[in-house]
């Protein structure tokens, strides 16, 4: 008799505790499928979308160089493509050796009270709302470029096709500049995460051989590559979708090529923001949503990539598993 | 031996000297970009500034109806952000063993890095063509691009909740979900609230989501099936208008956008302080 | 002593929250009207937009629960949102071509406003003055000429030292009225233009750098030396950009303004075509090119149209009450918002064309119901 009350009491409390948790365990389960749930949705509606776009051009869109949406109707995004990747490759090129310097100094030289105030400056630069870089690209950066910058330039390279060519202060070079500021932040504190997490050990290993601080940085660095490659691609991630400071500084020009680097250009972001609301026919609409889609596929390609070595690099270097 | 050592010695001074030079490229378009916006909008800034709304061609106005549109806007996109930020950070954190954790966090951070101009034509797609330019489709699109940020610094921050608090309150016969509720939650509450304002920075500025699920409004907030004024889109409008009173407003709310943003990762700085490893 | 700081943030957190809706909630209470308040979009040219935005500010202060939202897009994306139904008037400077009248059948035309489009330069050390001619302009925008101090130019301005440098185009990069106001200029004085490129709200350029809007044009004028541009002419004027002579079929240069605007308006002599027909070929431009005797006109003039569908039950949520309202304020922008105009730079419409739109406004209906008697 008691042991059957017992019993019973026992599985009414376990039934009570497991319903509770269960529930909850559920409830944030729910929550957290939410994000997949947005991804998935993402797809399915840019693509839907892009119905009418895809069965006109179908993946010849991506290859595609005209955009006319007077006449022949015919749209084609290669040129946005290019000059996405364009403007992104020289925000790299100008942001990692500057990124990586300050990652490296936050994490080997700065003490870590003054770590604090450093980060949070570096982070400044990526409170910064668009468009006022934008703003300020246009009224600073623009006059300030055309009148001392490009035409030394000009005058040192101008033999390099790259470099000639007509200045008016906008366009691809000065897009990739503005880019490039913009995500120092992010380059810089991920490369710092990657490098403190490099072992004290590895450290101390050298520096008892005798190494300079320099010495010892390249140590960090090589240890910490692939950790860096994850940063960077971070940062061209963010690159490729910047849209209202690139439209407002590159000059919105469909062609194909642009003729220097000093020429007017487009990317996929930017003709989006200029185009989309005024798009005066179903198939133009529908394009436009289509190139959202491929920026939307490559951002997702880069991101993943991205996120894949930086994970791998931290577990490696931490030697703790995630998860 | 000892040249090889001054050779060293001096590219180690090189280094030195590049590295903090590199910092100081860093900073002057900082610099530049705060010097530029605080003395344009400075000029903009009056007692009508905060209290009138958008005026029209010549005449006196303010950011008045812009402040409440956005501060709806951001609010509304919180109501939906921050629920969702939260319960799927407490989900990583708490139920990490479970075999969802790792797709999930993977996909969250991915999301993060989404374009917030896709994310505006998401919103467009799936809310605008049912609803119309509304306050709700720009909320959404700025709620989806809050989740990530949020549901990270959640996890992270609960992660540091030690184990022991939770364990020593399972010993004591709390059922877990309250333990998670009451007491893990408690001691992450300061994390979680920098989660939420970092969020709050970052979809303060955008602008580009904004104009293709609200556009352009230039009344006082009149239902959240309707656009409502909005801080950075109206930067983005009147920032190369040919009205001198629309352009002294547009600088105005681009110095008082980046001082509430400032503001906010001021806060977040303090909050955090003496937080990291 | 960390519970007491985490409490106090709480605190901190939840009275400024607190604050925040309050504020919103009084905010929102002290401008909802007594009055049934209602809200009328309306989507289109930038031309016009000062004008439409001055219009919409006075008209609120007469009937304070009208609210008019007014997307300065463009005439294309006006052209769009009135044929997808998505707004409730549409502003254009372009009238519908015969295939997006098929789109959106039963619109009508309501010439409101007359503008012009300024040839806005920047030479820096040269203030305006530089004369133009309609062939000169179009070998500019095809590319054909393309330094200042082409001969073509200088025969043109012979007391104007112009520099030997390239000419920076500017344009559109959006569907705008402006564009196909412009455009149908050239394709009138230049039969290559007219063959290669034609006129629209959209075309395409040659060469040149797009500009996002009137204003997008002004900004990139106004910062790039040596640069040539279209712009409506308010938005030369409020920049302080200096804007060109041209030259029209009388032979003289004249500059843009209300003046030569309102010359170019009664010299052209347009007959309107009923509100509800096809304005595809209405063009005060043309007029004026083909008129010698119009000494003091300037060429490049045009209507601006307000779309609207003449049975309004055809747009979503609409009621008659609203209906009703859109129609008041038509009606009163051709009548009493002209008074608005020429401080604005804008030529106050003829009267026999405010008697034309009379007409066109009594011809809408909700239900079948005329609205203004």
């Amino acid at each position: 008799m008691k042991s059957t009350a017992s019993f019973f009491s026992k599985i009414a409390y376990l039934k009570a505790k497991i319903k509770g948790d269960e529930i909850f365990r559920l409830v944030s389960a729910f929550f957290a499928l939410t994000t997949l749930l947005i991804v998935v949705l993402m797809v399915y509606e840019l693509t839907r979308g892009s119905w009418l776009s895809l069965q006109k051009f179908g993946l010849g869109f991506i290859t595609g160089t005209t955009w006319d949406p007077v006449f022949t109707l015919n749209f084609g995004a290669l040129p946005l493509i290019l000059g996405t990747l364009t403007t992104s490759a020289i925000a790299l090129a100008i942001s990692v050796p500057i990124s990586i310097g300050i990652g490296l100094l936050l994490s080997e030289y700065i003490s870590k009270r003054l770590e604090f105030f450093v980060s949070f400056i570096v982070e400044l630069l990526a409170a910064i709302p668009s468009v006022v870089y934008g703003l300020w690209g246009i009224f600073i950066l623009i006059p300030f470029l055309r009148n001392n910058v490009y035409p030394l330039i000009q005058t040192v390279l101008g033999f390099l096709p790259l470099f000639s060519g007509p200045i008016y202060g906008g366009g691809v070079l000065t897009a990739g500049i503005v880019l490039s500021i913009m995500i120092i932040p992010i380059i810089s504190s991920v490369s710092r995460e990657v490098f403190s997490a490099v072992p004290l050990s590895q450290r101390e290993a050298i520096i008892s051989l005798g190494a300079t601080k320099w010495e010892t940085c390249k140590i960090v660095m090589s240890y910490a590559k692939s950790g860096v490659i994850g940063a960077i691609t971070l940062g061209l991630g963010r690159a490729i979708g910047e849209t209202m400071a690139v439209t407002m500084l590159i000059g919105n020009k469909f062609k194909v090529l642009p003729s220097s680097l000093f020429d007017a250009w487009y990317t996929m972001a930017a003709i989006i923001a200029n185009e989309f609301t005024e798009a005066t026919s179903d198939i133009y609409v529908s394009a436009l949503i289509n190139v959202g889609l491929t920026l939307f596929l490559i951002s997702l390609m880069v991101n993943v990539i991205a996120r894949l070595i930086v994970w791998r690099t931290l577990r490696l270097v931490k030697g703790v598993s995630r998860g | 031996m000892m040249d090889n050592y001054r050779i060293r010695k001096i590219k180690d001074r090189l280094m030195r000297i590049l590295l903090w030079s590199s910092l100081i490229i860093a900073m002057i378009p900082l610099f530049s970009i705060l010097l530029d916006v605080f003395i344009n909008g400075a000029r903009a800034i009056n007692i009508d500034f905060f209290l009138l709304p958008t005026p029209t061609v010549g005449e006196k106005g303010g950011i008045a109806n812009a402040i409440q549109g956005t501060l709806i806007t951001l609010g509304l996109a919180s109501i939906i952000g921050v629920p969702i930020g939260i319960m799927s950070g407490i989900f990583l954190s708490e139920y990490h063993d479970s075999k969802l954790s790792q797709p999930v966090r993977f996909i969250n951070d991915v999301l993060s890095g989404f374009p917030s101009i896709v994310v505006g034509i998401f919103g467009y797609v799936l809310i605008v063509s049912v609803i119309g330019f509304s306050v709700i489709a720009a909320a959404f699109s700025l709620a989806i691009i809050m989740i990530p940020i949020v549901t990270r610094t959640t996890e992270e921050s609960l992660r540091m909740v030690p184990v022991a608090i939770r364990e020593a309150a399972l010993a004591l016969g709390i059922r877990r979900w309250k333990t998670i509720i009451f007491i893990v939650l408690k001691g992450g509450r300061k994390g979680i609230v920098t989660g939420v304002l970092l969020a709050l920075a970052r979809i303060a500025g955008e602008s580009a989501p904004v104009l293709v699920t609200m556009g352009y409004w230039r009344w006082w907030f009149s239902g959240l099936n309707r656009p409502a004024s909005n801080l950075a889109l109206n930067i983005y409008l009147f920032a190369i208008s040919p009205f001198e009173n629309w352009r002294t407003l547009a600088w105005g709310s681009a110095l008082f956008l980046i001082l509430m943003i400032l503001g906010i990762s001021i806060l977040i700085r303090v909050l955090t302080r003496g937080k990291y490893e | 002593m960390g519970l007491n700081r985490n409490r106090k943030i709480l605190l901190v957190a939840v009275v400024a929250t607190i604050t925040i809706a309050l504020v919103i909630v009084y905010q929102y209470l002290i401008h909802s009207e007594s009055e049934r308040e209602i809200t009328i979009n309306g989507a289109g040219a930038s031309f016009p937009f000062p004008l439409i935005d001055k219009w919409i500010a006075e008209y609120n202060k007469l009937k304070k629960n009208v609210k008019i939202n007014y997307q300065s897009i463009g005439s294309g994306g006006g052209i769009r949102q009135h044929t997808e139904k998505t707004v409730y008037f549409a502003a254009s400077d372009a009238p519908l071509t015969p295939s997006q009248a098929a789109n959106a059948s039963n619109t009508l035309h309501i010439p409101f406003t007359i503008g012009g489009v300024a040839i806005i330069y920047n030479l820096p050390g040269v203030s305006k003055g530089i004369k133009f001619s309609g062939e000169v302009l179009a070998d500019i925008f095809m590319g054909k000429i393309s330094k200042w101090n082409d001969p073509k130019l200088v025969e043109l301005n012979p007391n104007v030292d112009l520099p030997d440098k390239d000419i920076i185009v500017v344009h559109r990069s959006d569907g705008s009225g402006t564009t196909f106001v412009f455009t149908s200029y050239l394709s009138e004085v230049s039969e290559e233009w007219k063959a290669n490129i034609g006129r629209g709200t959209v075309v395409n350029w040659p060469k040149g750098l797009g500009g996002k809007g009137n204003e997008g044009v002004s900004g990139l004028v106004s910062q790039n030396p040596y640069s040539i541009g279209y712009v409506e002419f308010i938005y030369a004027k409020k920049n302080n950009i200096a804007w060109g002579y041209l030259k029209n079929a009388a032979g003289r240069f004249v500059q843009p303004g209300l003046e030569s605007f309102k010359a170019a308006a009664a010299a052209a002599a347009v007959t309107l075509p009923k509100g509800d027909e096809s304005w595809a070929e209405v063009s005060i431009i043309r007029g004026v090119v083909r008129n010698p005797q119009a000494a003091d006109a300037y060429p490049i003039t045009s209507f601006s149209y307000f779309l609207v569908y003449r049975e309004l039950n055809v747009l979503p949520n609409m009621d008659e009450y609203t209906a009703r309202q859109l129609v008041e304020f038509l009606w009163w922008t051709i009548h009493d918002g002209q008074n608005y105009s020429a401080e604005l730079d804008y030529v106050p419409l003829p009267s026999n064309v405010v008697a034309h739109n009379e007409e066109t406004i009594r011809m809408i209906t909700f239900n079948g119901k005329q609205l203004k008697g």
